[in-house]
């Protein structure tokens, strides 16, 4: 009988990492960002029915990036909690922290016990009644959480899209303004993005109970002139 | 998440069975319940839309249980649904509706159709017949603006989930006889909404004057049923000022017959 290779635990998880690191990176970046009237997320998506950005909950939107049938799956499952939660207790008792534990506890899983780790990063973005209970959490493909402010940067070339978001990133800025820095990130120096290229969508205080809303072609181009 | 096999899709309703939660498979053990009972509820096509109203009462037996009950709510962007029966699995199925549309919504990733959604009601109801034949029916309307038609459309419902589109007018509950017939004599093909609105608050005076479970507008406690549109601008309820002058016009008339 053959023994099979002894495989240490350092190099087993660098190995699963890489992998997904690299899954991770294929794609193309999504800036998530504050602006005066809430949560801002845009990404670069030139398909129109494959969203990257989705509505979870009444104040929640999704975001992912990496294989999407992945993360679509991700999405549907937080959709379902959400929608449990909301109708099992309250609307009140549907929050962004529980949905994200849930989301690292699937995500680390997989990565340390499951076939393969998930190649993809999520972003649950929450808007408060003001700025300053605005949530935004980054989970990673082996469950890593983060809780960011300001702005949060997904997938793709992160760090070059990181050190331009940085220098430009002003907070409570109007809708036009939070756009164009995160256009400008996301594209740098050599490219200009159109608005057919861009996906956006808004967590926006707009005192209605669905705080969700995609932002249309049109409008889009709107807010790059 | 489910397996393949198993997998709910965007139904909130086979959802809730898989973990267990749906409200329709508890039955009712005893038949004879006095449990509160919400009734007459109208809708009318108009120019442009549906009007929709009801009343605000829910009786159990000859007692008023609740005289402030909203059994005419909107079910989605561009659509409403009235209950008229058993105010529990009612208000329950109202909310599962609602809940079904939105759930659709997000994990689709697009709304239903409004055929779609009035067929989907037609499932809630026959899921509890079970409970309807122990005494706690629900008879719904369901109304709404449909974009592919660019126009108003209704339907009503029966105890077994029969749906039935209407083209005028539809009246449910025990004041409906009453709510139909002053609708039927009003009834014209280019009502205007406001119009529409007029005769629905007719409707429900009328069935409130001849039926005890319906209420009328209660002008002490500054009650007013509940009516609104539905055009392709979305929901708007008429507020209860605009009701109060309708309703004043309306005791005028009836005085002077």
């Amino acid at each position: 009988m053959s023994m099979p290779f002894y495989v240490p635990p350092e190099q087993f998880m660098k190995d699963r990492a890489d992998y997904a690191r690299k899954g991770i990176a294929r794609g193309r970046a999504i800036v998530a960002l504050q602006f005066d009237g809430g949560i801002a997320m845009i990404s670069e998506n030139p398909s129109t029915t494959l969203h990257k950005i989705s509505e979870i909950y009444d104040r929640i939107a999704f975001a992912g990036v990496g294989k999407y049938n992945e993360f679509d799956q991700l999405r549907v499952a937080g959709v379902r909690a959400a929608d449990l939660k909301g109708y099992q207790f309250s609307r009140h008792d549907v929050d962004a922290r529980s949905l994200t534990n849930q989301y690292a506890q699937i995500l680390s899983q997989m990565f340390s016990e499951g076939p393969k780790p998930m190649e993809v990063e999520l972003l649950i973005a929450e808007i408060g009644q003001d700025p300053s209970t605005d949530r935004m959490f980054h989970v990673l493909y082996d469950g890593t959480v983060l809780d960011e402010h300001d702005f949060a940067i997904l997938g793709g070339d992160s760090e070059a899209v990181s050190t331009r978001l940085k220098t430009d990133f002003k907070p409570k800025s109007p809708l036009k303004d939070a756009v164009k820095i995160a256009v400008k990130a996301l594209s740098g120096p050599e490219r200009k993005l159109s608005n057919t290229e861009l996906e956006i969508a808004l967590l926006e205080r707009n005192g209605k109970r669905r705080c969700f809303r995609r932002v249309e072609d049109d409008e889009i181009q709107k807010l790059l002139k | 998440m489910f397996s393949a096999g198993s997998d709910p899709g965007a139904n909130f309703g086979e959802l809730l069975k898989r973990v267990g939660l749906s409200p329709f498979s508890a039955q009712a053990d005893e038949a004879d319940l006095t449990i509160p009972h919400a009734t007459t509820c109208v809708a009318m096509r108009c120019a442009g839309g549906v009007v929709m109203a009801g009343d605000r009462r829910a009786t159990s037996g000859n007692l008023i249980s609740h005289r402030s009950m909203e059994k005419v709510v909107q079910a989605d962007e561009l659509s409403g649904v009235a209950i008229a029966g058993a105010a529990g699995p009612a208000m329950e199925m109202i909310k599962l509706f609602q809940l079904q549309l939105e759930h659709y919504e997000k994990v689709e990733g697009h709304t239903l159709s409004l055929e779609g959604k009035a067929n989907q009601l037609s499932m809630f109801v026959r899921s509890n017949l079970p409970a309807a034949m122990q005494g706690m029916v629900v008879v719904p309307i369901f109304a709404g603006y449909d974009p592919a038609q660019k126009g108003g459309r209704l339907w009503d419902y029966d105890v077994t989930g029969g749906r039935y589109e209407e083209k005028d007018f539809v009246a449910t509950g025990t004041g409906m006889l009453h709510a139909g017939t002053v609708m039927r004599v009003a009834w014209r093909r280019d009502l205007s909404v406001g119009e529409a609105i007029k005769i629905c608050a007719k409707a429900l005076w009328e069935a409130s004057d001849a039926d005890s479970a319906t209420g009328g507008p209660d002008v002490l406690r500054g009650i007013y049923p509940v009516v609104a549109s539905i055009t392709k601008d979305g929901w708007v309820s008429v507020s209860d000022s605009e009701l109060a002058t309708i309703y004043t016009e309306i005791g005028k008339e009836v005085g002077s017959r």
